[in-house]
């Protein structure tokens, strides 16, 4: 008795110096962003889930219950697993997928081959320079991403702007078809994206020291290889950042490849809204997010990964 | 602190010999700003040359010039008779040891001294054994595999100097290169950096702004002010015999005075100072005009202290003993002349109970040798 006491006295004092450690302030900071992820992802995903595993049904909400009383006595659940099998026997998903994850590959490719030089520049400038051109970049966001794009129609129709300039300089005799081709809709996405590519890259290579480069220099390293052996190693973390932040929402792109793009290979985004509004498949849609999310979660894990250890280098 | 004892030859005495380095009237402008004002230069294979003063006296313009990161607006710069214009700094004979160490973050410490022979594309066998090489000299051999991050202070310098040294220069640049590191470690590295330069017989030139560094390190010493070289001297020279009244006060601590010459003859002269009792009497002569204001400057550890009136008719003065601070190894005594001016004199603590000891607000007695003061013009 009297060891369970002391025991339970033990207990108290750690729960008293808890209480004295506890620090209400910081808790409430990390709540904020730990309640905004709650309530707008994680209950979200799990709502998604649940009706990926229903099956269709005309009715509103339109999909089955997953939770049912049968004859008031006993509890049924129900998991539909064939929504994800289906995705796998219908060839339209698979390729979309494909599909996706090749334009938000290339285009990640051709930002970063674009982004990269420009990041640099902006880093290299003059400090009065480098403001105004970092203003530069977040300038078009000051326009509707949606007008953007339609300006891009607009460029690019067979009867558009270059077509015409083009039409009219002789240089070609028929109108060169762009619009509803891959071409256009990796000019419309590297367009829209760059900026995602541009500032995580400029961040980065902002911070790098000049003289890293003078003892490269010294060392007997030309420019070249000193851009290669010293420069890109270290902004390795801004490319991964840019890079994830352009790939990650282009695979689920809808804007830019149903405006701009081929009407007969779709992109998942494209595939997901037909399945909601089009067939009114909320089961199917479901999974098909579901999926895309999957199939995310392995660049972005890598990323967490060069992240950490990232911040385990530095000093 | 002295130089260590060195049995050094002296080229800069040689008439014939070439020199390593020589800066011809370089001059060196950011727009209005001169950093660097026609300095002429010449510095000698096997030297340790140190570039001393303070901040913003253009002496690290000067190294970066050498290096061939920034270009002479006017002058010319050799190095082993070969003119350096338009010559990238990867193409020059020269290693740099930078005072951030710029070593690379992303590379070993291994990575960081190979990645200059690697530039000279020598085989990967010979760059591991002359990496492992120049890590024993530095002692630095065991952390061959570390990231600079993984570090202290001291052994980041030695990898640096390792990296800087690996390429086997003829001629090392090092910009306040134990800066960073604390007093202990900083006398130590020190008389390793002059042992590794004898045993390399790399040709030096240090850039400092620690008089104490410069005294210990170099074998000549070119003091700047405001882009010029005001004087090239050995340690002793600069110490004992400095050319202007700037090169006196910036080396070590002095006292100075003003004062008028009253006596020109070829092996004295005779200076009146209105702060002092009696004149100040030199005992060699000094070129300058009759009535000229003149600086005399007498260092601390040179004045003695004295209860009764020197029997003499020049070199002391009358004081209260204002401050003193205890070293260990010596005592610093701060003296009030009657008209308010501090003179410093510093006495060693030779032994452990003196016979004599003064303390505050005693009246003392300052007087000095013949031989002690500097007398100068400019």
């Amino acid at each position: 008795m009297g060891c369970l006491k002391s025991r339970g006295g033990q207990r108290l004092s750690g729960v008293l110096a808890r209480l004295r450690q506890w620090r209400p302030g910081r808790g409430l900071v990390i709540a904020v962003p730990m309640g905004w992820l709650l309530l707008f992802f994680l209950a979200p995903f799990v709502i998604d889930f649940k009706i990926s595993l229903a099956q269709v049904q005309v009715a509103i909400p339109p999909y089955t219950p997953m939770f049912e009383w049968v004859q008031d006595k006993a509890l049924a659940i129900r998991l539909h697993w064939h929504n994800y099998a289906f995705l796998f026997t219908d060839s339209l998903y698979i390729r979309s997928y494909i599909y996706s994850l090749q334009v938000a590959a290339v285009s990640t490719l051709f930002c970063l081959l674009l982004g990269y030089p420009m990041a640099y520049g902006i880093a290299r400038a003059e400090p009065a320079t480098r403001n105004l051109l970092l203003m530069l970049v977040v300038l078009p966001f000051w326009t509707s991403f949606l007008l953007r794009v339609y300006a891009w129609m607009g460029l690019l129709r067979n009867n558009g702007l270059i077509n015409n300039a083009l039409l009219s300089l002789g240089l070609i005799d028929t109108p060169i078809q762009m619009m509803q081709t891959d071409f256009s809709v990796y000019i419309g996405i590297v367009y829209s994206y760059l900026p995602f590519m541009i500032l995580p890259l400029y961040t980065n290579l902002e911070k790098h020291d000049n003289t890293l480069l003078e003892a490269a220099a010294d060392l007997g390293a030309r420019p070249v290889t000193a851009f290669l052996r010293v420069t890109l190693p270290l902004s390795l973390p801004g490319i991964l950042a840019g890079s994830l932040l352009v790939f990650i929402p282009v695979v689920g792109e809808y804007v830019i490849p149903s405006l701009l793009g081929r009407p007969d290979q779709l992109m998942i985004g494209r595939v997901l809204s037909d399945e909601f509004f089009a067939n009114r498949d909320w089961p199917v849609a479901s999974a098909v997010a579901i999926l895309m999310l999957v199939f995310l979660l392995l660049p972005i894990m890598l990323f967490q990964r060069a992240q950490q250890r990232n911040a385990a280098g530095q000093t | 602190m002295s130089a260590p004892a060195r049995s050094k030859a002296e080229p800069w005495r040689d008439a014939g010999l070439e020199p390593y380095v020589r800066i011809a009237g370089v001059s060196k402008r950011f727009g209005d700003f001169t950093a660097v004002d026609e300095v002429s230069l010449d510095i000698y294979k096997g030297e340790i040359f140190c570039l001393l003063g303070g901040s913003g006296c253009g002496k690290t313009t000067l190294l970066r010039m050498l290096a061939g990161f920034e270009q002479p607006s006017a002058g010319q710069l050799f190095i082993d008779g070969q003119d350096m214009a338009g010559i990238a700094p990867y193409e020059r004979p020269v290693n740099m040891m930078f005072q951030s160490y710029a070593l690379f973050p992303h590379m070993t410490v291994f990575g960081n001294v190979a990645f200059g022979l690697q530039q000279e594309g020598l085989p990967k066998s010979q760059i591991a054994s002359r990496v492992a090489d120049i890590l024993d000299i530095v002692r630095m051999g065991e952390f061959a595999l570390r990231k600079p991050h993984q570090l202290s202070g001291g052994q980041r310098q030695r990898v640096a100097l390792a990296r800087s040294l690996v390429k086997r220069p003829k001629l090392l640049l090092l910009d306040e290169p134990l800066g960073a590191l604390d007093r202990k470690l900083r006398e130590h590295t020190q008389f390793e950096l002059i042992s590794i330069q004898e045993q390399l017989g790399v040709t030096f030139v240090v850039v400092t702004h620690d008089q104490e560094e410069a005294m210990t390190l170099a074998s000549r010493i070119g003091v700047m002010n405001r882009g010029k070289i005001v004087q090239i001297g050995t340690p002793h020279q600069i110490y004992e015999f400095p050319a202007t009244r700037f090169v006196a006060d910036f080396i070590g601590s002095v006292n100075l005075f003003e004062g008028q010459l009253v006596e020109d003859e070829s092996d004295y002269v005779r200076v009146a100072c209105p702060q002092l009792p009696v004149p100040v009497y030199v005992d060699h002569g000094v070129s300058a005009a009759p009535d000229a204001s003149l600086w005399v400057a007498i260092r601390p550890e040179k004045i003695t202290l004295e209860r009764q009136q020197p029997d003499s008719r020049d070199n002391w003065a009358r004081g209260v003993i204002k401050d003193i601070a205890y070293m260990g190894d010596m005592s610093i005594f701060v003296v009030l002349l009657p008209d308010g001016r501090e003179v410093r004199v510093t006495a060693a603590n030779v032994a452990r109970k003196s016979g004599e000891t003064f303390t505050w607000d005693d009246e003392v007695y300052l007087s000095w040798d013949a031989s002690s003061p500097v007398v100068g013009s400019g």
